[in-house]
This record gives C-alpha cells, structure tokens and sequence, in this order.
C-alpha cells in the first residue's frame, strides 16, 4: 500500500481510538492512557524534519479540536516530533539501518530493547511535557511527577500491546539506493 | 545578508520547531479569544457531527442508567402535581391566588429547554461538555445547564448552530457562586483539577456554622441560575490558615460521570439585566 493512504488511514484510526475509546475509560485522575502519539513515532525514517513537525502539530490539533480547548496536545506533539530524528540516530544499531527499514519497529531497530527505550524516552517527554502545561498554575511537583510516571507506565503498555498485535512487516532494502 | 540566510538554513529546524511551539502556547493562553474568532463556529460544528455518530452507539448501551435518573425525576415532578393535593374547600378559607398559570406566560421567568449530551470528558483538567442543541434552539452564551435531578452541571461557553459547548463545574476557570442552604453565606466554588465530583467552596467565613451533610445550593445572583438549584452535600470542612474563611469540599449532586440528557435554563429576564448592568457600566465611566 502507497505509504501516504497508509498513513492517512493510521492518523484518523490513532485519533478515533483515542477520542472515542481512551477517552472513556476512566481508570483514575492519576493515570491517563495515551496512544495517539504512536503515530508520530511510526513516520517514516526518511522524512524530513520540518515535515514531520508539521504532521505532528496536525495530529495535536486535530485532537485538541474534540477537547475543545487547542494547544496542549499540539505543543507536546510538536516536541516529540522535534526530539525524534536525535533519538533515532542514537538508538539505530547498525550503519544504515534507517535507510535499509522505512519505519521504527521492533526489528527495525535491532531488538526489543531499543525499541522499548526510544518509545519509552518519547512518551515520558510527551506526557511530562502536556501535564506541565495543564497543570501551569498549580505545581505542585510531587503530583506532576506520579501522574506522569503511572500515564506514561499506562501508555507503554498499551504500546506493547498494540505491537503485538498489529505486526507490521517491515521489507529490508538493499543499502543500494 | 548572506550570513542571516546562513544562520537561518543552519538552525531552520530548532527555528521551526520554536515557531510552531510559539502557536501551541499562545493558543492555550489566549484560548477564548481565538476560539470564539474562528475556531468556535467550524470546528464545533465539525467535531459535533462526530461525537453525534458515536454517541448514538453509546446511548444505546447506557439506556438503563438513563431511565433510573429519569424516573427519579418524574417521580419528583408527579409529587408536586395539583391533583396530589387534597385542596380544602375554599369557602371555609380565604386564599389569595397568586400563582399565575398559563395565559399569564408573560410573566414566566424561568424555561427549561432538553439537550442530549454529545459528549463528554472528566479526566482532563479543563473539562467540557459538548450538547446536542445550539443556536438554532434558542440557546445563548451564559445559559446554565442542570442535570435531570435539578444539580448544577455547568454554563453555556460556546455556541454553533446544532451544538453547544459548556464549561462543566469540573473546569478550573469555573466559578459559579454558591450558598450555604442552612446559614445562607455565599461563596465562590472552584475545582482543583484532581478528583471528579469533589469540587470547593471558597470565601465561607469562619463564623458560619457548617457540617459535613449540609447543602450547598445557587444562590441566584447570576443570571444563568435560578436560587435554590441544588450544587452538593458538604465532605469536608477545613479552615485556612492565612484567611479568616473557610474551604469547604463537597460531592457535586450531578454525576458527571454518566451525564445524558440535561437541560438549558433560559432567564428570560437575563436580557433587561443585562442591559441595565451595562448601563451603569457606562455611566461609571
């Protein structure tokens, strides 16, 4: 499949599932499911970084819009789009591998390990980064730090288990470009 | 010249980046004023049309939560029926009627108008809830909203045609004013951000007299409430250590966890108040 259409497809399943499943469990105050941002961290390797922010405050937006009140969910998206490309070249194993993959994944990224820290490092950025802008007038720090470790265990968790459930096979490409 | 054309194709993503964080931050801050300018109207009426699919599905399944909440409102508005009176013959004794019914519509204050619930959030800190009946359904900004069981829930914000936005008591800018039914001191309630339906009562002075099980009523001084709608019963009383109030937390009465159908109130004397208000504003000036 074109990797564009994949991707439209990918971004409105992320927000529907988001707004209209995540949204409605309410496990507790302190722990927040979050998936949606998976899709930042599934763009392909060899789009440009100015694209790749733009796409990610697209997607902020468009959840931000059934929350009605825009800008946290964008500025945190912005942010792990930004932060991304860096971790992607410390954790890539092997010369060449993002040119050899077209997206992150399991194998892509040598192993289950750094694949678990590059996901793990940007949704701890992610959830600390929008919980620091809700809760802007209150800071107290104790409950900023818990809420954002329990929401980030939550949506690990989650990740792994969409991993493991929707196995996207990843075709190698010679290096010869 | 050259060297700022350098300096920009150097840095163009970290410059990028810093533009776009710049749009998240001033939206979240100047929140209302851009929403109501261009974001309000479409985008409303956009995620409206979506929630509606879904909340047609969810309806279904929460149908039994809904009948109970509904027959315990009917059952409410069967005892207050003229014909469950027993009305004593009025020859026996004197009563001046002053109860205006039906062709006196002009004198009516109060209209409660249905709306379904679109959708709804409690876990964020700035909640909101989405209704079903907008503009087109004579609905105005600073309408306040109550559950079937007479419980606040919240006021009118934002507005479309077909749909309408209010800002639930679980929003930490909502301050809506709140009386103590037994001492009659009023206060302002506010939400910390943390639990659902556990919401405060500030500017209570020390001197007044409350217990856990009180209840906590509007006190009619805005236009969007009528007095005497129900907010919530007393939790906790707990006195502060800089001021002379008191902080009070209390359960709201609505549950915002399963809210469906709601109604608008409609002051129809909001406007000549309003107007006056203004007035006087003017004249101050």
């Amino acid at each position: 499949m074109n990797t564009v259409i994949k991707n439209i497809i990918r971004f409105s399943l992320f927000i529907a599932v988001q707004v209209f499943v995540l949204d409605k469990i309410h496990l507790h105050q302190m722990a927040t499911p979050y998936i949606y941002f998976l899709f930042i961290l599934w763009l392909p390797f060899r789009l440009s970084r100015p694209w790749q922010m733009v796409i990610a405050f697209a997607l902020g937006f468009t959840l931000d819009s059934f929350r009605h009140h825009p800008g946290f969910h964008t500025a945190a998206c912005v942010l792990i789009a930004y932060i991304r490309p860096f971790l992607v070249n410390l954790m890539i194993p092997q010369e060449g591998a993002d040119t050899n993959y077209e997206e992150p994944s399991i194998t892509s990224m040598g192993g289950m390990l750094p694949y678990m820290i590059f996901t793990g490092v940007l949704t701890f950025i992610h959830h600390a980064w929008l919980f620091m802008l809700e809760a802007w007038q209150f800071g107290n720090i104790w409950y900023f730090l818990v809420k954002t470790l329990l929401s980030t265990g939550i949506s690990l968790m989650l990740i792994i288990i969409t991993e493991l459930l929707f196995v996207r096979k990843q075709k190698f490409k010679t290096n010869t470009i | 010249m050259r060297n700022i054309f350098l300096f920009i194709r150097r840095y163009f993503n970290l410059l990028f980046f810093i533009f776009l964080q710049g749009i998240s931050i001033y939206l979240i801050v100047h929140y209302s004023r851009y929403h109501k300018a261009m974001f309000g109207n479409f985008m409303n009426q956009v995620t409206g049309k979506v929630n509606e699919q879904y909340s047609q599905v969810d309806h279904y399944f929460r149908l039994k939560k809904t009948n109970d909440s509904l027959m315990a409102a009917n059952e409410k508005l069967y005892n207050k029926l003229r014909s469950d009176f027993d009305l004593p013959d009025t020859t026996s004794r004197s009563v001046i009627d002053t109860i205006r019914v039906d062709s006196l519509e002009q004198f009516r204050k109060y209209q409660y108008l249905k709306a379904k619930v679109v959708a709804n959030s409690v876990v964020s800190q700035n909640n909101f809830i989405v209704i079903g009946r907008g503009s087109s359904g004579q609905l105005k900004e600073g309408m306040g909203v109550i559950d079937p069981n007479n419980g606040v829930v919240g006021i009118i914000t934002d507005l479309s045609k077909d749909y309408a936005v209010v800002m639930s008591l679980l929003h930490t800018d909502s301050h809506i004013s709140g009386k103590l039914l037994h001492g009659g001191e009023t206060g302002t309630l506010s939400w910390d951000g943390k639990t659902p339906n556990i919401i405060s009562l500030t500017g209570i002075p020390k001197s007044a007299k409350v217990a856990r099980g009180d209840t906590i009523i509007t006190s009619g001084f805005s236009t969007s409430f009528p007095r005497g709608k129900m907010i919530g019963i007393v939790e906790e009383v707990i006195p502060e250590k800089s001021t002379n109030n008191f902080r009070i937390k209390f359960k709201s009465t609505a549950n915002f966890y399963n809210l469906d159908f709601v109604f608008v109130i409609d002051n129809r004397q909001a406007e000549p108040i309003g107007k006056l208000l203004d007035q006087v504003k003017k004249q101050g000036q």
